[in-house]
């Protein structure tokens, strides 16, 4: 080094170093203004934007989901409950991968093909960073399985969530209905924010009719999420607004005698509260527990339903269309008086068989025994003992036009605005109806078929509970509803006279009568149930054809199928002298009404009548716990 | 010329300044370290969400780095001329340890497991480079000339190649700063100059197609355009920017940055720690840092050229420089003007080895500093 050092210029190195170490200083000075420009740009220049990006970044609006409100029948007794459920959500951004996710969590608990191919479907449906559903109702043991193992299973989450229970199973199925998932059609046509926090919707019955007032209002958080989307604080919220709470007319003891008593037969029954329109019973059977809905009912169960010959799903209530037969009878008979074709005094003579003019074929009399009622039968015979004869001339005297007008302001050949979605209007034909529906003329003897509700005529149960009800209630207008109150509220109803019907009292003491005497006289078709009453039941029996029989043969139920034996009907109200109650219902392939039909209208309207305190018009109005506290 | 100097720094000793001197440590660089040291700590315990065993352990680092560095800076400058060759070979042999029994993460072969602890080598050559080429160059005739440029450049190539074969880029790169720093204060010539400057040109084709991996030519595209993947490697660049500009002047207030707090900021304890700095405390603790680095850098500058010895005066002058570079890169990585490579900020940053790597630069840098008063003493 010290020879090196000999020959060096120590001043020369210097100037060159010091040369070099300028320029790199300069260099370094640039580079130095470069990256402070940089970070004056974007911390100054352009802070807003990024401020607000990173305000993004962490604060989200959450939907703060609404409870759905509660449905109570008039007793206060709890029809559609919420209750907290947990179910497995996967969101799909916070996974690292999907597939392996899937896998982790089938290893620990039980997910079935189904479960992964619906997981599936919803997943095509989400907004990003949703939460979507793999596992409904998780067990406590799966939850505990899931939370042990939650450090493998990133993006999979347990969220507790309300979810409809229908705690009276099959009991109300078709009135209540249900709520279920919103599918792909219904996610079109709902306001997405207001069901930004719930993933059902009403999907049948009051759940759907009333699915405004049932829903609630969302409310909102901001919440600050960290990067994998967790929740770290709850900045602020609007609270969601629960929805209304409904109380029904419905009682649910009526409900399940109703149920019960039709035993495994196919039917259905009506049951009006006269004072109200209020439906104190609506029984469609057989019926389907809701709450196999309410989370996505499985492939197989949903076969089950929809394949069984009986179809439990079918609301045969509002939605099945039956000839009313015999039970048209009383209504006609006081149509025919009011409009004075016939009197109370006019009798005929009834061989058991009928010729229209000009008609080879004859019309049977399929209530009596060969050579039918015999002479002098006027019409409350021909009500009591149920005479097709003499309504197959009374309807030729009053005709259609007469019958068919009337009959519609009773309630049939239209619905009946109950607030139920998906109500069938049935058929009253008419001249009009038939030329549009057949493009043929009306002959008289297609009035003589409908004179005894057969032919072209069809009425729902629901129709016939209300024509009931309004023969019962001397022409009010008698409107059926389900909801008595909403939040406590009550539902306005307004009972008014049927408009420009003015029937002569008289006419209603003798149709009553005849009715009362259908059930309370030796000679009724409905006899069997009078016994033991201490109160009088209006009613009358009817048998509805499924098949045709030729008027020369006989009606065998023997010889064919059980599936093609006649249906049996029968309405009824009481008690007669201060009508509360009424009743229509069928029993299909029930055969007869007085043996099928009437022993079920009897007890509902005696479960209702034992149910009144003596005396009081109202029903339990002081035990119900709900209208308690309103007062 | 020196001797005015000289009798000018015997004419106003300050106390503490005597004191200090006789410990060979430079004021000015002991306290620009202990204000980025402390600094750093606090900004560490945002950074790593409140974790006080990062802190502690870089705490430990840094200490053990402030006794390497007082140790190192009591030995005469020209004991490391002498011993810089022998630091090379051993840095070498452990990156050729790397090679074969080297423990790694995330696809590199980085560390040596010594058991205790894990070593980086490649931290090491960071400073073993510039100390061998100025050493080597320190003894010779300046402006170089062709054969030892030559030599020089192969000194400097072997361990980068090593380096860049772990890979680490981004050390690699350092490495090669750092001597190449030597060689150009030294005087390199400007046709050698140009040339590089056109071999670098013309490498970067066959640079981008044999040697750069997957993952750094994504960082490459990502840099260019880091909105078309939102949530793959744009993802970094997005967040740390977003971090940065939301900042603002004043910053978010200390472990208050959303960014960072919330996971949203990655590395962020380690390569992007000035992202958390610059959202907690705004540009204020931008310019703060930049203040405090520029007069730790320029005071490395100004002990370069006071160097009594060509060694030093290229030793002290190649580090100042690297350092700056590692600020620079760091700094322009993070807020998005080059592409993400794995530069630490200098003592802000999480990590052992480069702490410990950096303290036994300054020790030099001391040394060199206080060089002046040694000869006085030995006259």
């Amino acid at each position: 080094m010290i020879h090196d050092a000999a020959f060096t210029d120590p001043a020369r190195e210097r100037r060159i170093f010091a040369g070099r170490l300028f320029v790199t200083a300069l260099v370094v000075a640039v580079m130095a203004v470069i990256i402070i420009a940089r970070y004056v740009d974007l911390q100054i220049n352009r802070h807003q934007n990024f401020a607000t990006h990173s305000d993004n970044n962490r604060v989200h609006v959450r939907p703060s989901v609404p409870s759905r409100g509660l449905i109570y029948d008039r007793n206060g007794e709890l029809l559609a409950d919420n209750r907290p459920t947990y179910n497995l959500t996967i969101v799909r951004e916070r996974s690292e991968s999907l597939d392996n996710l899937l896998a982790n969590v089938s290893e620990l608990i039980a997910i079935t093909d189904e479960d992964t191919k619906r997981f599936r479907k919803r997943l095509k449906r989400r907004k990003p960073f949703e939460q979507t559903p793999l596992k409904y109702n998780l067990t406590e043991e799966e939850r505990g399985i899931l939370a042990v193992n939650a450090f493998r299973l990133q993006g999979a989450e347990i969220t507790a969530r309300l979810t409809r229970f229908y705690p009276n199973r099959e009991l109300f199925a078709h009135v209540i209905g249900y709520v279920g998932r919103i599918n792909e059609r219904e996610s079109q046509s709902i306001d997405s924010i207001a069901y930004s926090g719930t993933d059902s919707i009403g999907k049948i019955g009051i759940e759907k009719y009333y699915e405004d007032q049932l829903l609630g209002t969302v409310g909102s958080e901001n919440v600050e999420t960290n990067a994998r989307g967790r929740v770290m604080r709850i900045l602020d919220s609007v609270d969601a607004t629960p929805g209304d709470s409904l109380t029904l007319h419905l009682d649910s003891r009526l409900q399940k005698v109703a149920y019960d008593a039709f035993a495994g037969e196919r039917g259905a029954l009506v049951a009006i509260d006269v004072k109200t329109g209020g439906i104190l019973s609506i029984v469609s059977a057989p019926s389907y527990d809701p709450n196999l809905f309410v989370s996505g009912i499985s492939q197989k169960n949903y076969n089950q339903l929809i394949n069984s010959p009986d179809r439990p799903m079918f609301d045969r209530a509002i939605r099945g269309q039956y000839p009313p037969g015999s039970t048209i009878k009383p209504l006609f008979g006081l149509i025919g008086l009011h409009n004075n074709s016939i009197t109370m005094d006019y009798t005929i003579n009834d061989p058991g068989y009928f010729f229209m003019e000009g008609i080879e074929r004859p019309w049977r009399d399929h209530n009596s025994k060969r050579g039918g009622h015999g002479k002098g039968v006027d019409l409350a015979e021909a009500i009591i003992e149920s005479c097709d004869v003499y309504f197959y001339k009374m309807s030729v005297k009053t005709g259609i036009d007469m019958l068919s007008n009337y009959s519609k302001v009773f309630g049939l050949g239209d619905i009946t605005g109950i607030d139920l979605p998906g109500e069938r209007p049935g058929i009253m034909p008419s001249r009009d109806w038939k030329q549009q529906a057949r493009q043929e003329a009306w002959f008289n003897g297609d009035t003589i078929n409908v004179s005894i509700g057969q032919g072209f005529m069809l009425a729902t149960p629901l129709q016939l509970a209300v024509m009931s009800a309004r023969i019962a209630s001397r022409g009010k207008m008698i409107k059926p509803v389900l909801v008595q109150s909403i939040n406590a509220a009550p539902v306005e109803t307004e009972i008014t006279d049927i408009p420009d019907l003015e029937v002569d009292n008289q006419y209603w003491d003798y149709v009553h009568r005849a009715m009362r005497d259908v059930v309370h006289s030796p000679k009724g078709t409905a006899k069997g149930i009078s016994k033991g009453l201490d109160y009088e039941i209006a009613g009358k029996t009817g048998t509805a054809q499924v098949i045709s029989i030729d008027a020369e043969e006989e009606y065998d139920s023997s010889k064919i199928e059980k599936n093609k034996w006649d249906h049996a009907l029968f309405v009824a109200f009481a008690p007669v002298d201060d009508p509360q109650i009424a009743v229509g219902l069928i029993v299909e392939n029930g055969e007869h009404g007085s043996s099928a039909a009437a022993p079920i209208a009897r007890q509902v309207i005696e479960t209702y009548m034992k149910s009144r305190p003596p005396g009081d018009g109202q029903l339990m109005a002081a035990e119900s716990p709900l209208q308690g506290e309103l007062r | 010329m020196y001797r005015d100097d000289f009798v000018r720094r015997i004419q106003s000793p300050g106390g503490d300044r005597r004191s200090a001197r006789s410990m060979h440590l430079d004021i000015t660089l002991l306290l620009t370290l202990v204000a980025l040291c402390m600094g750093g700590l606090f900004v560490l315990y945002s950074a790593s969400g409140q974790n006080l065993y990062f802190v502690k352990r870089q705490a430990v680092f840094m200490l053990f780095g402030f006794v390497a560095m007082i140790a190192v800076a009591q030995f005469p400058v020209r004991f490391w001329e002498r011993w810089a060759i022998v630091f090379y070979i051993i840095g070498l042999l452990s990156l050729l340890a790397v090679m074969f029994f080297g423990v790694g993460a995330k696809g590199a072969q980085r560390w040596l497991d010594l058991g205790v602890t894990r070593f980086q080598p490649s931290e090491l050559m960071k400073v073993a480079v510039p100390m061998t080429i100025s050493a080597f160059l320190g003894k010779r005739f300046i402006p170089p000339s062709f054969q030892h440029v030559f030599i020089s450049l192969s000194l400097i190539l072997l361990p980068v190649l090593l380096i860049m074969n772990q890979p680490d880029l981004g050390t690699a790169i350092l490495v090669f700063t750092s001597g190449f720093f030597v060689l150009f204060l030294a005087g390199l010539g400007k046709r050698y100059l140009l040339s590089a400057f056109l071999l670098l040109m013309a490498a970067i084709p066959s640079f981008w197609i044999f040697v750069m991996r997957d993952y750094q030519k994504q960082r490459v595209l990502t840099l260019l355009s880091p909105e078309d993947d939102k949530l793959g490697a744009g993802w970094n660049i997005i967040q740390s920017t977003t971090a940065i500009g939301s900042g603002g002047l004043a910053g978010k207030g200390w472990m208050q940055g959303t960014q960072s707090q919330l996971n949203f900021l990655p590395e962020s304890h380690t390569d992007f720690i000035i992202a958390v700095l610059a959202e907690e405390f705004g540009l204020i603790g931008i310019l703060s840092l930049c203040a405090v680095y520029f007069v730790f850098i320029g005071r490395c500058l100004f002990i370069a050229l006071n160097s009594q010895s060509q060694f030093g005066r290229l030793v002290a002058g190649s580090l100042g420089l690297t350092f700056f570079i590692y600020v620079f890169v760091n700094m322009s990585m993070v807020s998005g003007i080059l592409p993400v490579v794995g530069v630490p900020l200098p003592l802000i940053s999480y990590g052992g080895t480069s702490v410990v790597a950096l303290f036994l630069g300054f020790g030099i840098l001391m040394a060199i500093s206080t060089e002046p008063k040694r000869i006085r003493m030995e006259l």
